[in-house]
């Protein structure tokens, strides 16, 4: 034992009267926790690999399997809690940042769990969503402030490029190579088939998939990997990522492990060298260099595809996404300090950014108050749960949101927050063959088809009973919504009244 | 074909350059407009006066003379062809090229060749002829950079701070004896051999070629070759929470 030992946080629980030998959750388990023992003739644990991703637990045919957090503790103290010891532990043994993955699993709450829909009674009726139509179409991109006309009086279309979608809903950017090749088709065959968009993410755009490219949002960010013209033509529209809620202000940084030959392709960067992303755009210092490059991508992409600007939930947004309306961008894209990640510094992750809600409520009003909010749309993200968060989150001002982590448990995941390591057994978090050919696209498609229609349909019916039969009506419609242990200033923010009041 | 720009708005401009049907286009009395020939390819443009920022952003395998100065981010992104500017080019010259080549005859502004990459058969050049400003090939993936430092003050350095930081990839040529000052530990430096020289050589004949200069004059002064120690800098940088 030494000064670096950490006791495993999780125990194995194997049921041996239920145990048959079959060893198949040592098959399923890249981690390498399951073996069979000649010595003692009976499946044995290191539980040290486990990282709870419950994939044994889940291919256990006897339900012989439960992973549980283990009792052995440090002397109790509610100020050093055994988390921060071992974390220092971590950090004095090897120098290194602390490193996670997915959204911030400290304990803020939630804001829309605090807000409350209204609905029809007596005065204004209901609307049934099976036997009256329901609009949950949307269309994402600078509306015209005025109707232009020629001289013998036609309309002329002076509507700059929009993205329609069928339901307020896309995915949100996850790149090639932080999740794997069946993934990115689960996503892209879903949103083909929602009539939605998936978003490449920093990774560049696989070969196969250019021929989902009328449902791609393809990402330019400061890596510029894979980005060239035909990338840029490929996609329905371009999103320039200016940050990311799991981790504001700072960059990517794929390691050259995971760099193999199709990943290498893909980012047309040498295989096995790190794809680092740096923190900033190092053109952009200003909105007017953030508008050259909203340009420049207009310009090369014939002023036929919406430009997207993705940014970080910080102090200052709502002046920011101001300035962001302002440089040309046709959409704005939130990211609340709550939203996923394939890897993030632990510290960054868990304490910077602010919540979605106050920064989606703030920017709406700011574009409102300056008369350019249909100059863009707002799409936000980080940590949406449910179909309620979504009809909150256009109540409050957006138009539509991204989800990621909402998607990828759809695809299986179980939030065991390993993706850094590799070794996702569920296929998503890897670039290993074995694991990656475990998430069947045509099931991992539909799946997502499943859980964006069952929310549309709970959509329409908290809609149907606010008497809302159009999404379009309930954008920004905070009146239809209603605080529960707010504070005033909270409650300021959000634009929103107390319930009762 | 020649186009004139004038007091033209950079929209209409380049909407007459892609829409242009012949192959060679001159472009006249260019007064800073922006993203000329953005995402181009198949054509050959000559530019007199000054473009603006992102000339041949995205270029996709066309060759572009400036008769002048470029501004900033020249070849942002570029994935193939040639630019040619005859007079200095401003900052982010070349910011993240994958391909092609780009030949400044005068200076570079800040920034130049940042995170420039490469991929298989796609090696992509930027060979100034003066001096580089701060940050030259900072985050550089791949790719090679040239810096000739002619006709520059013998107490000017050939380049500003921060040469090569968070470089991972690629090499930096200096045609100077003196190392930069302030190389950070994950760049290596050395005078540069025949067989360094070999990788150059054909691009350098091609400039000197370009702008009527004597190659072997050039070539005589004794050139630094810098290089990344790691192409994994960040490697130890993490631990896993």
């Amino acid at each position: 034992m030494s000064l670096d030992f950490l006791y495993p946080v999780y125990e194995v629980m194997r049921n041996a009267g239920r145990c048959t030998n079959c060893r198949v959750c040592e098959r399923q388990c890249a981690n390498g926790v399951h073996f069979w023992s000649e010595k003692t003739g009976r499946m044995e644990s290191d539980e040290s690999r486990c990282v709870n991703c419950h994939r044994c637990v889940a291919f256990c045919p006897a339900r012989a399997l439960k992973i549980v957090r283990t009792d052995h503790t440090y002397k109790e103290n509610a100020n050093w809690t055994g988390q921060t010891m071992e974390e220092i532990y971590r950090q004095a043994g090897s120098g290194g940042i602390l490193l996670s993955s997915m959204g911030n699993p400290q304990p803020f709450s939630s804001y829309f769990d605090r807000l409350l829909l209204n609905a029809s009674q007596v005065t204004n009726p209901s609307i049934d969503p099976l036997r009256e139509p329901m609009e949950t179409r949307v269309f994402l991109g600078k509306k015209p402030d005025r109707i232009e006309r020629d001289e013998d009086g036609r309309l002329i279309d002076n509507l700059p490029p929009q993205l329609q979608l069928d339901v307020p809903l896309l995915f949100s950017a996850m790149s090639y190579g932080s999740i794997s090749y069946n993934a990115h088709e689960s996503l892209a065959r879903a949103a083909q088939e929602l009539g939605t968009f998936y978003n490449t993410g920093e990774g560049g755009l696989h070969e196969d998939f250019y021929r989902y490219g009328g449902n791609t949002i393809v990402q330019v960010a400061s890596g510029r990997f894979g980005v060239f013209k035909g990338y840029l033509d490929a996609g329905a529209a371009v999103e320039i990522k200016i940050g990311q809620g799991a981790k504001p202000g700072i960059g990517g940084h794929l390691p050259g492990t995971k760099i193999a030959a199709d990943i290498s392709k893909t980012r047309m960067i040498p295989e096995g060298a790190d794809a680092i992303s740096p923190a900033p755009h190092h053109d952009i210092y200003s909105i007017e260099d953030l508008r050259q490059l909203v340009y420049s991508l207009k310009e090369a992409t014939g002023y036929q595809k919406p430009v997207i600007v993705k940014i970080a939930a910080v102090h200052n947004v709502a002046a920011i996404a101001s300035g962001i309306a302002r440089s040309g961008a046709d959409i704005i894209a939130l990211d609340g300090f709550q939203g996923g990640t394939g890897a993030a510094p632990t510290r960054i992750r868990d304490n910077v950014g602010i919540p979605l809600e106050l920064a989606l409520a703030s920017v709406d009003q700011r574009l409102r108050d300056e008369g350019i909010r249909d100059a863009i749309s707002l799409i936000v993200g980080g940590s949406i749960h449910n179909s309620a968060d979504i009809v909150k989150a256009i109540a409050l001002g957006a138009d539509a949101v991204y989800i990621a982590t909402a998607a990828l448990l759809a695809l299986g995941c179980h939030l065991c927050r390993a993706c850094q390591q590799g070794l996702c057994n569920w296929g998503i978090a890897t670039q290993r063959p074995e694991l990656v050919k475990r998430l069947n696209p045509d099931e991992g498609a539909r799946r997502l088809v499943n859980l964006v229609n069952a929310w549309k349909h709970e959509m329409m019916e908290m809609m149907g009973g606010m008497g809302i039969n159009s999404i379009e009506a309930l954008r920004g419609n905070r009146l239809m919504l209603r605080g529960v242990g707010l504070t005033e200033k909270e409650l300021k923010i959000l634009g929103v009244r107390h319930a009762g009041e | 074909m020649i186009i004139q720009a004038g007091g033209k708005h950079f929209h209409p401009l380049n909407e007459e350059i892609r829409a242009a049907a012949d192959d060679h286009i001159t472009v006249k009395q260019c007064l800073g407009q922006r993203y000329i020939g953005c995402g181009l390819s198949g054509k050959t443009l000559t530019i007199e006066g000054t473009p603006g920022n992102a000339l041949g952003a995205y270029l996709d395998g066309c060759r572009i003379t400036v008769k002048g100065n470029a501004q900033d981010a020249t070849g942002d992104t570029m994935n193939d062809g040639v630019i040619v500017i005859r007079g200095s080019a401003g900052d982010a010259t070349g910011y993240a090229m994958r391909g092609g080549k780009i030949y400044v005859r005068g200076n570079t502004g800040y920034r130049a060749g940042i995170h420039m990459k490469s991929y298989r058969d796609k090696i992509p050049l930027l060979l100034v002829g003066g001096c580089a400003g701060s940050f030259l090939g900072e985050y550089q993936a791949g790719g090679v950079i040239v810096v000739l430092g002619l006709g520059r003050p013998p107490e000017e350095p050939i380049v500003g701070h921060f040469c090569g930081t968070g470089m991972h990839g690629g090499h930096i040529y200096l045609r100077c004896s003196e190392p930069p000052r302030d190389l950070p530990v994950q760049v290596s430096v050395r005078p540069a051999q025949e067989e360094d020289m070999t990788v150059i050589e054909d691009c350098l004949r091609e400039y000197c070629a370009t702008f009527d200069l004597d190659y072997d004059t050039i070539r005589r002064h004794p050139f630094l070759v810098l290089r990344p120690n790691t192409k994994n800098p960040y490697k130890r940088l993490y631990t896993s929470n």
